[in-house]
């Protein structure tokens, strides 16, 4: 049984011009212990998707329709009050930038037992203890000794690993991961995603990885949603979308990517841009750009279906084509 | 690497910077000057048409060479040469200064949004007086359509575009004094893969056509090893290895190029058991360098020798590394 559904989820901006629809129809699962890279250009509803599962949508932005499901549960309809409780407690959430997650006027330490002390009932020394285990479980040296410090003492690095320890600390079976490792070296980069793959190993922790970085979903993701324009238009083991994509999008945005192992003459390109969001075409969204677009992509829009090895929503994958 | 004119030559550049406390403070902590070597006798050469590209993490001095490139600092040590004459000279010379130009990382830092783009780019024509009248707005037109944009969006303001299309305008400005050499840095680090395709295929294009060189600086080794023919490994301050882009890539010398390579996630981990090897550490602080090869505290190879002593420049096939290990042969493989 998948730990997170989400099922048809639509998210819309009311703006004086009309309705924006951010997310048209999203839906997807994760497995406990799973990793989904959720990949896609700026403006493609990434980070969107994220934040309407962690209850964060930025006013007025609302779920106009849809579910998300959290161990069979509904979490898209609580209160404040309930989702605060669900956040933290069920769910984590690791942001890029450590600096804005960190309240720089308290300690690492009172952070984390304050965190853990709201979600587990759990006595001042006890939380402490953990907090220093923690800290140690994410990779800060002399753990016991830099408790007490503030988050300006310490680096960049050390200071992502502290975003996790308190993402973490309550036990939530689930993380949100947005960009989490962008704001950081690369060296520091490859120290994040083991910390991270090591607790889906050990704690069956599932976390949906949010990045453009397609090196760190390679290296990270079990599956990969692939977005466009608000939609999930390919999904799939993270081999097969890398390797053999199948949705004329996802071919074009591998093939733009330079390789470190082969050197390219050219790089493909896929030629334009994203539309904006009051600009969508009608039919499939990607197929003003697309060099296989047909009649029916431009009048009807396509669910994901199976296209060789992994779910496309593409019409060329269509067993049975319409006609006329 | 010794087929044409040199266009740009660092010898033995450095350049510091003082990031002392103000004098009252310094007075009652009772403490010094202190002084930051961002870039450290630092020497390269590159030829007409080619690109040279800088790679390292941050805070390595890659952005402050490019700056010495184009004069936008002065080196506190030794000389960058531009064909042939020296940089502190040629400040004063607008000839030979409209022969270079910049593009920046931040393509919504760089474009000044309360001009239209035909001025934006209009402008190192009209500094440097090349054109005038009706001339110039052929030839902003001109420029634009070398660059994937229509002539009729320089009516346009940077707002209206998205990152990919400004940072084209960013390189038809860069372009607009028909430079022979630019510095790049970070050009596509703000945008999206399939968009730094078409920015990267663009300047690539350019180059064939114009014989342009490229100083090109980035963090990101597959985007390096795309645009480099000559390539420099910088960390804190240094070169620490340098030599032709191939040739590095198939036998990295230096053990940080090694560990940099080795930490950089790749497509082809998709499903496979490669797993990357994490550097330990980061980058230490600039200001208190550690003694001798200043990575020692983070290399595998590190011994007694490298905590005491500066290493040099030592060849090895076409390229150079500065490595007591790869000196004496330890470590290899």
């Amino acid at each position: 049984m998948s730990l997170l559904d989400v099922d048809g989820l639509t998210v819309e901006f009311p703006t004086r011009r009309g309705v924006l629809r951010a997310l048209d129809r999203v839906s997807f699962s994760i497995a406990p212990g799973e990793v989904l890279g959720v990949v896609g250009e700026s403006g493609a509803g990434k980070s969107l998707t994220g934040a309407a599962i962690i209850g964060l949508l930025e006013p007025p932005g609302r779920i106009a329709a849809g579910q998300i499901r959290l161990e069979g549960g509904r979490i898209d309809n609580l209160s404040p009050d309930r989702m605060r409780r669900v956040r933290g407690k069920q769910v984590g959430a690791i942001f890029q930038d450590p600096l804005t997650t960190l309240n720089p006027l308290y300690s690492v330490g009172r952070q984390l037992t304050e965190t853990m002390q709201a979600h587990l009932p759990l006595s001042g020394p006890e939380a402490r203890r953990r907090a220093v285990r923690w800290l140690e479980d994410v990779g800060i040296p002399a753990a016991a000794q830099r408790i007490d410090a503030y988050p300006h003492e310490f680096s960049g690095g050390m200071r992502q690993r502290v975003v996790i320890a308190l993402a973490l600390c309550a036990e939530p079976r689930l993380v949100i991961a947005d960009e989490p490792t962008t704001a950081l070296d690369v060296s520091i980069q490859a120290q994040v995603i083991a910390l991270l793959k090591r607790l889906t190993r050990e704690r069956g922790l599932s976390v949906m990885l949010v990045t453009h970085d397609m090196g760190v979903i390679a290296e990270a993701a079990d599956r990969i949603a692939v977005m466009y324009a608000g939609r999930v238009i390919e999904i799939g083991a993270v081999a097969d979308v890398v390797r053999n994509p199948s949705h004329p999008y996802t071919v074009g945005l591998m093939g733009s990517i330079p390789s470190l192992d082969v050197r390219v003459e050219r790089l493909r390109q896929i030629d334009g841009a994203m539309p904006r969001l009051n600009a969508i075409p009608p039919g499939c969204p990607f197929n003003p750009r697309c060099p296989q677009v047909f009649d029916r992509c431009q009048v009807e829009r396509p669910d994901l279906m199976p296209a060789r090895q992994t779910e496309a929503a593409c019409w060329l994958f269509d067993p049975a084509p319409a006609h006329g | 690497m010794a087929e044409g004119r040199i266009v740009l030559e660092a010898i033995e550049a450095s350049r510091s910077f003082d990031v002392s406390r103000p004098w009252l403070q310094r007075m009652v902590a009772r403490e010094g000057r202190r002084v930051l070597r961002a870039v450290d006798a630092v020497s390269f050469a590159v030829t007409v048409g080619r690109t040279l590209s800088l790679v390292g993490e941050s805070g390595c001095g890659k952005s402050t060479v490019g700056r010495l490139a184009v004069g936008l600092y002065e080196p506190s040590g030794g000389e960058i040469r531009f064909e042939g004459q020296s940089l502190s000279t040629a400040r004063a010379q607008p000839a030979l200064r409209r022969r270079m130009n910049m593009i920046f990382q931040d393509p919504y830092a760089s474009l000044n949004p309360r001009w239209r783009v035909s001025d934006i780019v209009a402008e190192p024509i009209r500094a440097f007086r090349l054109l005038s009248g009706r001339d110039v707005q052929d030839r902003v037109g001109q420029l634009l359509t070398q660059v994937g944009l229509s002539p009729r969006d320089g009516e346009k303001y940077p707002h209206e575009f998205s990152g990919g299309q400004r940072q084209r305008v960013s390189i038809a400005r860069a372009l607009s004094s028909e430079p022979e050499f630019l510095v790049c840095d970070e050009p596509t680090s703000a945008l999206d893969v399939s968009v730094q395709a078409q920015i990267l295929n663009l300047m690539r294009d350019l180059q064939a056509r114009m014989q342009i060189t490229y100083l090109f600086i980035s963090h990101n080794l597959a985007v390096v090893r795309h645009m480099s023919d000559l390539l420099g490994v910088m960390y804190l301050g240094r070169i620490v290895e340098y030599g032709p882009g191939e040739s590095i890539f198939a036998a990295p010398r230096h053990p940080y190029t090694r560990l940099l390579l080795d930490a950089i996630p790749d497509l082809g981990m998709a499903g496979s058991t490669r797993a990357r090897t994490p550097v330990g550490g980061e980058v230490p602080s600039p200001i208190n360098p550690p003694s001798g090869c200043t990575f020692h505290p983070r290399c595998p190879l590190a011994n007694a020798r490298c905590r005491a002593e500066v290493p040099k420049h030592t060849r090895d096939g076409d390229v150079l590394a500065a490595c007591h290990a790869v000196e004496e042969g330890r470590g290899a493989g």
